[in-house]
Formats: structure tokens, sequence, C-alpha cells
């Protein structure tokens, strides 16, 4: 029985509970796939930026788009294939974040396509959509390649050590590139010609294996070998290590990329990942603290984080007739933007959110979603990315194996702390720091890093809500063995 | 490991949540402050992103044109029908500079974004129909407006024109005048119009009419004579005044002097006083009455009042509260402290004409939605009872007298009874400036139509002796009487 025919696998829950009404043996029971669930969603994912993409068709020509044939075709095959490999190659997997990534980089798509058609109107314009287009399907084809070539998410535990090194490459990369004049001072891309990428992006995920690897070893020394001391449990001098150096290398990434944003996720991420490794709440003061001195030292020498926070402290700032040096007028007209749209938004391709200029595309995409589809859209797009990062959550808790948790657990938090981390920044909630809005906004590296984060996390899951493997076939039912071979196929 | 994973998920549950509540905050409770925050340009695009509004005149032809320009940025642009002609009355509506006058007080209307619009925009929305602007209908007579506008030509002065019996704005002219339609856009040519426009020391963009005020000169004597009348100290134009030949002010040395010492103006009838416009009459009936009586009775005629909208705020006319006895005398003259912008003194002639009941001067008549349906209508309003009916025919009997003998002569029109009262009124230091020749006068139809206008000219002419009321500014009072009284 192949779990890859559609028809058996709509049945597959069925029969081995009619046989259980006939037996009273217990049998051990497979979760239900829900990969019919996750075609039902995967629909509304795929149409609900289709009907998007005709709604700013119509606001903005009074037509139809012309390409919105190719381009429900395109996203619905991307979205079809992605799920048609799901369904062989990782069948338990969770049902609800293919459909999310999938609606989220629709929408983005939507909401590029429509930037590009403000023309002139937004400063350096040219033609994106079909750009992201592409970057989408390599995306999905990581996504795809993910899921077929890692064939157990524990695998990757072996790499511990070669991740460090290659994480820390891409993390100190960029700082060897020059900058040019419209990355507003941070230096996290790698050019070659018109070609870039940022590598920070990938760093996240590799990071996220190396912390895996190296905190499963060592959590026991890191949780068990400390002192008490005021109702806290210290870790000894020497175990402090670790976290010292990857703190040490957060402040590096701030001080030669001036990377606020990368400094804060990689180091928030780490924390995290330490304080669920060895259970203990001293290191989220010790973390805390350290962040807290780190962006206090920094924010006071180096002149460009200060300008964010300034930025951020006084938005409005750079309107003034005599602005201060080095000020932007971004986070003002983004919450102009947002201020415009109020609570239902003007409606797609009817607002003005090309006001905003710089990166409108990428890092301030949410101000046009802001601005157009208003404080319900934006509270519809935050709520999929929560939903996202529960699901990776809930993955980490079912997964059955420490390191699969703990890779979950910070593939997860290192997403939401992204999505926290621009959003805030862009609402003015925290100070603005350069990263992407993951899958909306325009740029490959981080799409395609963010595909590949949604393939690891949904093998996690395959492997977490898998039936587990009998000892032995000691029933006689053919459908219980049949059923664990289908699954283990 | 799963109880910290736990905690993890609540603490990503809350940075979600802090996302939210940040969004509800800035787009539910400031949504408001940041859309219409100044620097927000969606403003300035809204405000043309469709047909504008216009503003129309009594006859119902509009004055203004909204042009389809199908910009980058701005769809349409505001154009005039003759700009120079109205651009006292509309004010400008420029995608670079923001609005002014009418078309800024109205701009909820001519925008489309009124409230009282609300309903009706969203049916429009509902049913795809395209969003317009409404109109502004004004009271403003066009015949009247092009009569007064000529007549003034190239000299510097305003007009006014109002129906005393309702306060409708009928004429408002200042001159000279600019083309609002010169910078209504963006472009370079649109911004050295401005800087020109703002350069220029005849100020072409003031408003004078309503936003410059005047010594009023001897046209003020009347207010002077209606508190002579009201004190109940005359009760007759034929009532002989106390006047010296010589009239020193008191507590001073200074004597003030008529227009030459020929003029009868010793002991003269109010009536005599005011066809010659004798200082030494009406300087010493004020400073005899008191400034505390002269204020009263200015303040009845619209006098320091800062909140004369029409719906454009005029400046504050002013008449002293404090003054020495001297000063009461020369303010009562139209001189020394007194000032009055050329509506109020229409006011003064309008309420004289309409037996002395002041009715508020207005220049809109309706606002109405594009479809033509009534948003408000305004209902006439008396502002004050300046002074009693009898007063009020007195000093009829005086304007009309000083038009028949006097020095208004030059206003006579055929067929329309004619009262007017000139003015030539010294202003800078030492009186060293070029006078003011002032004009107001009402006329009155035997249908019963009036008119009451006030018209100032700043530079009638460079030789002094040349300047006077009833030679510059009662032919153009003439004229504009003449139009806004033809049918």
């Amino acid at each position: 029985m192949s779990t890859f025919d559609l028809s058996s696998s709509q049945t597959g829950g069925e029969e081995p509970r009619r046989r259980r009404r006939e037996n009273t043996t217990i049998t051990p029971q497979g979760a239900p796939n829900r990969r019919n669930t996750e075609l039902v969603l995967l629909a509304f994912a795929v149409v609900v930026p289709m009907l998007a993409y005709a709604n700013v068709g119509l606001a903005m020509d009074g037509k139809l788009p012309s390409g919105m044939l190719a381009y429900g075709l395109g996203m619905g095959v991307l979205a079809l294939v992605a799920h048609l490999v799901l369904r062989r190659f990782a069948p338990y997997a969770d049902p609800l974040l293919l459909p999310l990534a999938t609606l989220l980089n629709g929408l983005g798509l939507v909401m590029i396509w429509r930037l590009d058609k403000a023309g002139s109107l937004l400063r350096n314009n040219f033609e994106a959509a079909s750009n992201q287009l592409m970057w989408s399907a390599l995306g999905v084809a990581l996504f795809i390649g993910v899921v077929l070539v890692l064939k157990d998410h524990r695998i990757l535990q072996r790499y511990t050590y070669i991740s460090m090194v290659v994480a820390l490459v891409l993390l100190a990369a960029p700082a060897f590139f020059p900058s040019r004049a419209e990355d507003f001072g941070a230096k996290i891309w790698i050019r070659f010609g018109s070609f870039s990428i940022q590598p920070g992006e990938f760093a996240k995920i590799i990071l996220t294996v190396f912390f895996s690897g190296y905190l499963m070893v060592k959590r026991d020394a890191l949780a068990l070998a400390s002192r008490r001391f005021m109702g806290m449990y210290l870790p000894r001098g020497r175990d402090l290590g670790p976290i010292i150096v990857v703190w040490l290398l957060s402040i590096l990434i701030l001080v030669f990329e001036t990377d606020l944003g990368s400094s804060f996720l990689f180091f928030g991420l780490f924390v995290v990942m330490l304080y669920v490794a060895t259970e203990r709440t001293s290191w989220i003061v010790f973390g805390l603290l350290m962040s807290i001195s780190g962006a206090a030292l920094v924010a006071t020498s180096e002149p460009h984080v200060k300008t964010r926070i300034d930025a951020w402290l006084d938005p409005m700032a750079a309107f003034a007739p005599k602005p201060p040096a080095n000020s932007t007028e971004q986070i003002g007209q983004t919450l102009m933007a947002f201020g415009s749209g109020g609570t239902t938004g003007t409606g797609l391709g009817q607002g003005r959110s090309w006001l905003i200029q710089f990166a409108a595309k990428s890092d301030f995409i949410l101000g046009s979603f802001g601005e157009e589809l208003g404080l319900t859209g934006l509270m519809a797009i935050f709520l999929l990315y929560g939903l996202i990062v529960q699901r990776g959550l809930r993955t980490a808790i079912a997964a059955r194996d420490p390191f699969g948790k703990l890779l979950a657990v910070g593939l997860s938090s290192a997403f939401a702390l992204q999505v926290f981390v621009v959003a805030g920044g862009v609402t003015g909630l925290i100070p603005l720091t350069g990263m992407t809005m993951p899958f909306l906004a325009q740029g490959g590296s981080s799409l395609v890093a963010n595909w590949a984060l949604i393939a690891i996390l949904l093998k996690i899951s395959d492997s977490a809500r898998r039936p587990a493997a009998e000892p032995a076939p000691t029933t006689t039912v053919d459908g219980a063995t049949e059923q664990t071979r289908g699954a283990l196929a | 490991m799963n109880k910290p994973i736990r905690r993890v998920s609540i603490f990503c549950l809350v940075l979600v949540l802090a996302l939210m509540v940040r969004v509800n905050w800035v787009q539910g409770v400031q949504a408001e402050a940041w859309a219409s925050n100044p620097h927000n340009d969606r403003n300035k695009y809204d405000r043309y992103a469709y047909p504008r509004g216009n503003i129309i005149v009594a006859g119902g032809q509009p004055i203004t044109r909204s042009d389809f320009v199908n910009g980058y940025r701005y769809k349409y642009k505001r154009a005039w029908v003759d700009g120079p002609l109205w651009a006292p009355v509309t004010g400008y509506s420029s995608q670079a500079y923001t609005t002014s006058q009418l078309e800024s007080l109205s701009d909820g209307i001519l925008s489309g974004s009124d409230s009282r619009l609300f309903f009706r925009n969203t049916l429009d929305m509902l049913t795809g129909k395209e969003k317009q602007g409404g109109d502004v209908v004004t009271t403003l007579n066009a015949k009247a407006q092009k009569a007064a506008y000529d007549a003034l030509g190239s000299k510097k002065g305003a007009a006014v024109a109002i129906d005393p019996r309702t306060g409708a704005i009928l004429a408002l002219v200042s001159t000279p005048s600019y083309d609002p339609g010169r910078f209504a856009g963006t472009g370079a040519e649109d911004e050295k119009a401005w800087n020109e426009l703002n350069a220029d020391p005849n100020k072409p963009m003031l408003n004078r009419a309503l936003r410059e005020t005047y010594p009023p000169g001897s046209t003020f004597k009347l207010v002077t004579a209606a508190a002579a009348f009201e004190s109940g100290r005359y009760q007759n134009i034929e009532d002989v005044t106390d006047t010296p030949q010589r009239y020193v002010l008191p507590n001073t040395n200074v004597e003030l002097k008529n227009a030459s010492d020929d003029e009868p103006c010793a002991n003269a009838t109010l009536k005599v006083a005011m066809d010659y416009s004798c200082n030494t009459v009406f300087g010493k009936i004020g400073a005899d009455l008191g400034g505390e009586k002269m204020r009263t009775q200015a303040e009845r005629f619209g006098f320091n009042n800062p909140g004369i909208n029409v719906p454009i705020r005029a400046s504050e006319s002013f008449f002293p509260s404090k003054s020495s006895a001297d000063g009461t005398a020369m303010d009562s003259i139209g001189q020394h402290d007194t000032r009055a912008t050329p509506l109020q003194m229409a006011m003064v002639a309008a309420a004289i004409a309409n037996d002395g009941r002041l009715m508020a001067p207005y220049m809109v008549d309706e606002e109405r939605a594009s479809n033509l349906t009534t948003i408000s209508k305004h209902s006439e309003r008396q502002l004050s009872q300046a002074v009693s009916p009898a007063t009020a025919q007195k000093l009829q009997q005086l304007m009309e007298s000083v038009v028949q003998n006097g020095t208004g002569k030059k206003a006579q029109i055929d067929g329309l009874k004619v009262g007017g009262k000139t003015g030539t009124a010294q202003h800078g230091e030492n009186n060293a400036g070029l006078p003011f020749a002032w004009f107001m006068s009402y006329a009155k139809a035997p249908d019963g139509r009036q008119v009451a206008v006030a018209v100032v000219v700043e530079d009638g002419s460079s030789e002094r002796d040349q300047i006077s009321g009833g030679g510059l500014a009662a032919p153009i009072a003439k004229a504009l009487m003449k139009a806004a009284l033809d049918r």
C-alpha cells in the first residue's frame, strides 16, 4: 500500500478503526495524517492571494490582471507539488505550516506586484514581482529538497561543529563586502554584481542546528553542575564560556555589520535554547543582563544604532524644517500609512504606501499591508505568523528526541523573534532594525531560507507524529502491520 | 524539556500579542492623528483625487473649475474662471501651497470629506460612483463684482457691497489681485509664481476688503452723528451745533482744522456739517459725548468685534476704549486710533439704510452635495440694532444730502435714491503717507432693493491734493451700486 496513492491514504484511517471494533485487542492507532486538511487549506492559501491579485488589478486598472491565470496556476502548481511530496515523504507532518507559508508568500507577491505598479512614484522602483515569483519557486524547490534529502532530522546532529564553522563564515562574510549607500549603513549582504544574498537568513537556521547539537551534549553539564545562590542556580565559570562567546559574537556583528536585528536575533535565540536545554531560569536572567549591557554599550558608541533609537523615540523628527543628521522619514511615513489605513484599510491598490519610499517592498512591506488592508489585515497577518510559531513549538513539544525538540524550539523562536523585531520596528514598538518580514517581504535569501526552515519543522513534526514503530508485529491483525509498514515507507 | 518549551511558547505568544496591541494602538486609537498629520501627504493627494466641488455665484455660474490633469500624484487641479476677479472671494486651493479663505473654510464640502457627506459618500462607494466634492453657492453678484473690479482698475484698494436687508455680500473686490490658478499645481512655474506674489511689495494676495484695516477718516462721522442722535442731545438734522470757528482740541493747544477755512462750519447745523464734512463739528461732538458713548455706538455697528466671519474672518475693526479727550475728538472723525475694514464701513452704511438693523454679513448662501441636495442653507441673522429706526432715518437724510448737495455729488444715480459719505483719511508718521480715499454709501431702488457699499482707494494719485473720497472713491461706488441694482 503506497501512501502516495491518494485514494488509499484517504481511507487509511478508517480501516483499522473498523477492525478494532471486531477485535478487542488494543492496537497502536496511528494519528490521522491530516494531509487532506492540508490540501483544503492549501486551496484557500492559493485562492485568497489570487483574489487579492484580482482586487489590485480591478482597483488600479479597472480590469482583471492579464497574468492572473498564469500566476494562480504557478502558485497552485508549486503548492500542489509541495503537498504531494509531503504526502509521500512526510505524511504525518503538521498540516498547517505549508498552507500558512503559502498564503503569506502569495500575499507578499501580490503586494510587491502592487508596489511595482506604483511606477515612478516609488523611488528606484523596478519590477520585482517576477523575480520574487522565481525566488518563491526556488524556495519551494529547496523545501522539497530538504523534505526529500533529510530522511531524519537527527542526521543534522552529525554536522554540529561543521554548522558552527559555516554559520560563523556566513555571519562574518558581509563585513568584508562594501555596503552601498541605500543599505542605510547595515552590512548584511554579500554581493556579486547585481546578485546579492543575505547570509544572515541562512545563518539563522545553521546556527540553530549548531546550538541544538551543542546543547544536547552539554545540557547536563550546564544544568547540573551549578551552585545555588540567592535562589538561582549559577553556572560554573567554565560553563559560562559558550554564552560569553555567542554574546561577543553578536556584539561583533553589531559593531562590524551595524546590524542590530541579527545581533538581537542570534543572542535571543541562544538564550532561549539554553533555557530550554537546561531548564534553568538563571540563564534568562544572565541573558537579559548581558543583552541590556551589550545594547547599552553599543548604543552609546555606535552612531548608527543611536540614530535608529532617536528615530524610534521621535519618528517625526525627520519632517522638521531642520531634521537632525542621518534622520529618516521611514518610520514616520509608515506610521502615517498605518493611520491612513485605519481599521479597514483603503483597499488593495488604493492606498499611497509608496510614500514610504525606501524599502517599501522589503523591510517596510507591512506598511503597505497596514494601509491597504487596515488593522483587520494586519491582525490577520500577525495571526498567521503566530500560528506558524505555535505549530513549530507544538512540534517541539511533540518531538521525541531532545535534538529535535531543541531544533524545533530554536527555529520557531528564531522565526518569532524575527517577526517581532521587524514588525515591532516598523510599527514603532521597538527601534527599527534592518530585517525582512519572513515570506512577505521582497528578497530571495529570506524567502528561500524560510522555506527551508518550514521544511525542517515539517520533517521534525512528521517524525514526531508518526506512529511509533512497534518492537515486533505481535498481533496478527494485518491492518496494524500493514499500516505501520506503510507509515515507515 | 516540555516545561520550558511551554514557557517559550507563551513568551512567543506574548511577542505576537504585543505586536497586535501595538497595531491596535496605532491604527485604532491613534489612527486619526496619524492620518491627519500635516506631514501626511495623502491628504494633499486625496483633495485632488477626484473633482473638487465648485464655488458658485448668485446667478448660478461657477467661478471655479476642477481640471482633469491626470498627473502621477494629482488627478485634478483647481482652476478659476477669472482668477484675479474672484481671488478675494475664493482664496486659493493649491496642490503645493494648501488652501486659503473660502477654499479652505469650505474644504470639507468642496473636497467631499465633510462628515455631513459621509452617508452619501458611502452610498456612492457602494454603487461605484466616482466621488465628487459638493458645491458652495455664494451670494456674490457677478455684475457688481466685475463693475467694482473694473472701476478700481490699476488702483490699489478695495470695494465691498452688501444687501442691507439680509447682510448678503454682493461684491468683494481687492486690488491689485492675483490669479490663484498660477500656483494651483506643484511645478516650477507654480513655485515661481508663488514666490513672486509673496515678494510683491503691493501684496496682491492680501484681501484688503476683509483683512486690512484703514483709518476710516470722515466716513466715520456718520457713527459720531449716530451717537449724537442716540444720546438725545440732537433731535434733528437741522439742529445747530455749538462749534467755534477755531476748535482747539481739549487740554491741548492743537487746533483741529477743516479742509478749508472758508467752509461754513462754525455753529453749523448737522446737515451742513455733514455736507461739508466739518472736522471741527464732529470732533467736538465726539469729545463732548465722551469716549465711552462713542465706543458703545461704534461697537453696535460692529467695531471691536473679532468674530465677524463671513465665513472668512474679517480683521477686527477698532475704536479705542480709553482715550484722552483730544484723542476721542480725533477718533470721532475716523483718525487717530480708529481703524476699520472696508467691510466694516459697508456694514455701517447697511445698518443705516436698513433702518438701524445691522444684519450679519455673509457670503455663503448654501452648501450642497454633488447631486445638488442642500447640505446647509444660510439663515439671516441680525447682528445688532445699531441705531433706532428714527436715528437711522435722520442719518439717511444726512447721507442723501451729502450726495445731493455736498462732497458726494459724483455718486448720484438717476432713478435711485443714493446716500453717501466721503472720507479722506490721513495716515502714516505725521500724516506723511498719501491719504486714503473713502466712500461709503447706499442706494435704494423704487422696488425696494437696496445695496450698501464701501470703497477705499489707497493710492489714488501721487499728488496729495488730487486725492479725495468724493473724487476718487465715489465714482467707483457709483459704478458698483449701479451694477448691483441693475436688473
